[in-house]
């Protein structure tokens, strides 16, 4: 498809194994089965999913937290997925990760000014260039004055505040991607969009590529340039963000922009059209599309026998649905 | 799944005693001790809500959402320092019932709570139908027997397949948690449910079958709920009127035709402006700075410090003027 991929990831499948019983092996669960996708420089990537729909786990093992059963992981040229310990430590200085919950990602025994330290000290920086990349991480996210946060506790700090240092830490290495985790989810409303600008604007400073993992397409859509939407362990539809709201083609991705309210006084009069059920169990995901037990617009005979493959009905729309063969 | 027009005004839970409003709650207060001073958690807190009429509890966290509901339900912590304030229930005041009188009469009968992330404190080791039968053993209502039955309808009603009964917790999917949740806080026919958080924990498509799920039993049972919640565009999907907080206090109460279309005070137009949409081309918006702390609220307005449209009136403590069939807390509209 396209030359200039920052990251590709070519029919990644991580798997866990179950209890072993002596030499029985009982199963897998395909938290990742078979998902693959480019992310160009300097561009934002939303995945959407459920929870449990494998959307961590991917990250996961982008980030080289888990270790792939299968396909391929291309960071910036080098192959990431034989987990050699030179190319991790490599690896983990050109991305960066903005966990979900900030508190939880931020020692409560350390200042700002050490947690920022951190990962300059494990990457052998000079200790004067340190304190001004400190100086100038703080001043990015909007810490000012940065002599007021640089010896606080992250306990001292509001929720947006330690997601600014949470922040602060992913980039203060200069990475090229940013992987965030549901960066927002734990903040208030009225501080969310706050945060998702900020990261906008790094993004756009730095040209760095973000790819955000989310369950709420709506807020996220303002601040990246494609989705990629994901159930089941699949990547079921990838297209530009506009597209996702004008255009979705995978039944399912109908089915969530359906189900997500905008704040509307007559919602309250009218039921919402979506498929009852929950998503499948990945030890065992229903045979064919993952989505056919629940779909309303199932082909009999052939959705439930086979797995769709990707179809490209329009140029960089991609949905994986017998209904666009 | 279109269910169209209102499925009948149904058997209504308990008799009606009067006409006035279902619940009025008048200058609530609930103050918690704290290692460092007192917490308003609900300062001076006074409304209405109509009968049939659901209210949604709106507000960032921190703001007394969750204090609020259970200075209704009388589930105090020990760390109370003031609770004052009277809660009218069909025209009886229940602040005035002694703490048994209130559990026998009003709580889980008349009113019930489905509490944020209760769906993760069902009990292991029992079977989730016996789970959501208990509050009718209790006092003796009702026999095992009867109890049961009883269960087996609400479980209908919730969309619970029945077979469910005689699982476990750990049985059953999020959705079908938070399902069994509700079903035991209509189990024994309240005329109120106060509902807290009762999607945010789910995904996206179970959340929007939960919400059908409660917008059936608001039509089929004639029931109110107040629902809190700081997501904006699901209280949507339930609200008849919404209250807006801000640190403590009530700042705008609205029908929701007013609130999400065009809301009164500056908080509410902010919040309001902060939600993303999926459907409108709006781009969201953000409050600068942070909500004041509930231990030394600023003199006068609270949400001067942030609002754009403060003036020397601000430094007053605004009172609530009435605007049309809203009330709001702001000197913008001082007149008229």
């Amino acid at each position: 498809m396209e030359e200039k991929a920052l990251l590709s990831v070519k029919d990644l499948r991580t798997w866990f194994e179950l209890k072993r019983w002596g030499f029985l092996r009982t199963g897998f669960v395909r938290a990742v089965d078979g998902m693959s996708f480019n992310i160009r420089l300097g561009e934002a990537v939303t995945i959407v999913g459920e929870s449990g729909s494998g959307k961590t786990t991917l990250l996961r093992t982008i980030l080289g937290l888990a270790r792939p059963t299968s396909g391929e992981i291309t960071f910036d040229g080098r192959r990431m997925d034989g987990r050699k310990t030179q190319d991790l430590v490599w690896l983990r200085a050109h991305v960066g990760f903005v966990q979900q919950d900030p508190y939880g990602a931020l020692a409560p025994f350390m200042t700002v000014n050490r947690i920022l330290r951190e990962p300059l000290a494990v990457n052998k920086i000079r200790d004067d260039e340190q304190e001004q990349r400190i100086r100038a991480a703080m001043d990015e996210v909007r810490l000012i004055p940065v002599e007021d946060f640089l010896n606080k506790y992250p306990h001292m700090l509001s929720g947006g505040q330690q997601q600014r240092v949470v922040i602060g830490r992913a980039m203060i290495l200069r990475p090229k991607l940013i992987v965030a985790d549901e960066p927002v989810s734990m903040l208030d409303a009225s501080v969310r969009v706050e945060i998702l600008e900020l990261m906008r604007k790094i993004q756009k400073a730095h040209n760095l590529s973000v790819i955000y993992v989310t369950h709420d397409l709506s807020s996220v859509r303002y601040f990246s340039e494609r989705v990629f939407i994901v159930y089941a362990a699949r990547m079921v539809e990838k297209t530009d963000v506009r597209e996702v709201v004008r255009n979705p083609l995978h039944p399912y991705t109908q089915a969530l922009l359906n189900a997500i309210p905008d704040p509307e006084p007559e919602n309250a009069g009218r039921f919402r059209d979506v498929p009852a059920g929950e998503p499948p169990s990945l030890i065992n995901p229903p045979s064919g599309c993952r989505f056919h037990p629940r779909c309303p617009r199932i082909i009999h005979g052939v959705c439930d026998v086979e797995e769709p493959p990707e179809f490209e009905p329009a140029p960089g729309h991609f949905v994986e649905c017998w209904l666009y063969k | 799944m279109k269910a169209a027009g209102n499925g009948g005004s149904g058997d209504a839970a308990s008799p009606v005693t009067s006409t006035g409003p279902l619940l009025k709650v008048e200058d609530l207060c609930l103050y918690f001790r704290a290692s460092n001073g007192i917490v308003r958690a609900v300062d001076h807190l006074s409304f209405e809500v109509g009968r049939g009429r659901s209210l949604a509890v709106l507000g960032e966290s921190g703001c007394g959402k969750t204090s609020l509901a259970k200075a209704i339900l009388r589930l105090l912590p020990r760390n109370v320092h003031t609770y004052t304030g009277r809660v009218f229930l069909d025209g009886t005041d229940v602040t005035s019932f002694g703490e048994e009188r209130f559990r026998r009469d009003v709580r889980w009968v008349k009113i019930s709570m489905v509490s944020q992330a209760a769906m993760n404190s069902l009990n292991p080791v029992l079977k989730v139908g016996g789970q959501v039968a208990e509050p009718l053993l209790l006092d003796h209502r009702m026999n095992k027997g009867e109890a049961l039955e009883r269960a087996r309808e609400v479980f209908s009603i919730v969309g619970v397949p029945l077979p469910f009964m005689d699982r476990y917790a750990f049985e059953l999917s999020g959705g079908m948690r938070q399902r069994a949740i509700i079903a035991m806080a209509l189990v024994a026919s309240p005329v109120l449910v106060i509902l807290d958080e009762p999607t945010s924990a789910l995904d996206v498509l179970t959340q929007a079958n939960i919400l059908n799920a409660l917008k059936k039993i608001k039509q089929d049972l004639g029931l109110n709920f107040i629902i809190i919640t700081h997501d904006i565009a699901t209280s949507s999907e339930l609200a008849d009127e919404v209250l807006c907080m801000y640190a403590g206090q009530l700042v705008e109460h609205s029908r929701a035709e007013v609130f999400y279309r065009e809301p009164l005070h500056p908080y509410a137009r902010k919040l309001m402006a902060s939600v993303p949409t999926l459907r409108m081309e709006k781009r969201p918006e953000f409050i600068p700075g942070q909500p004041p702390s509930l231990l030394n609220p600023p003199e006068g307005c609270r949400f001067a410090p942030r609002c754009h449209k403060r003036f020397e009136r601000c430094q007053e403590e605004p009172p609530l003027f009435v605007r049309g069939e809203s009330t709001v807390k702001c000197w913008l509209y001082e007149r008229g």
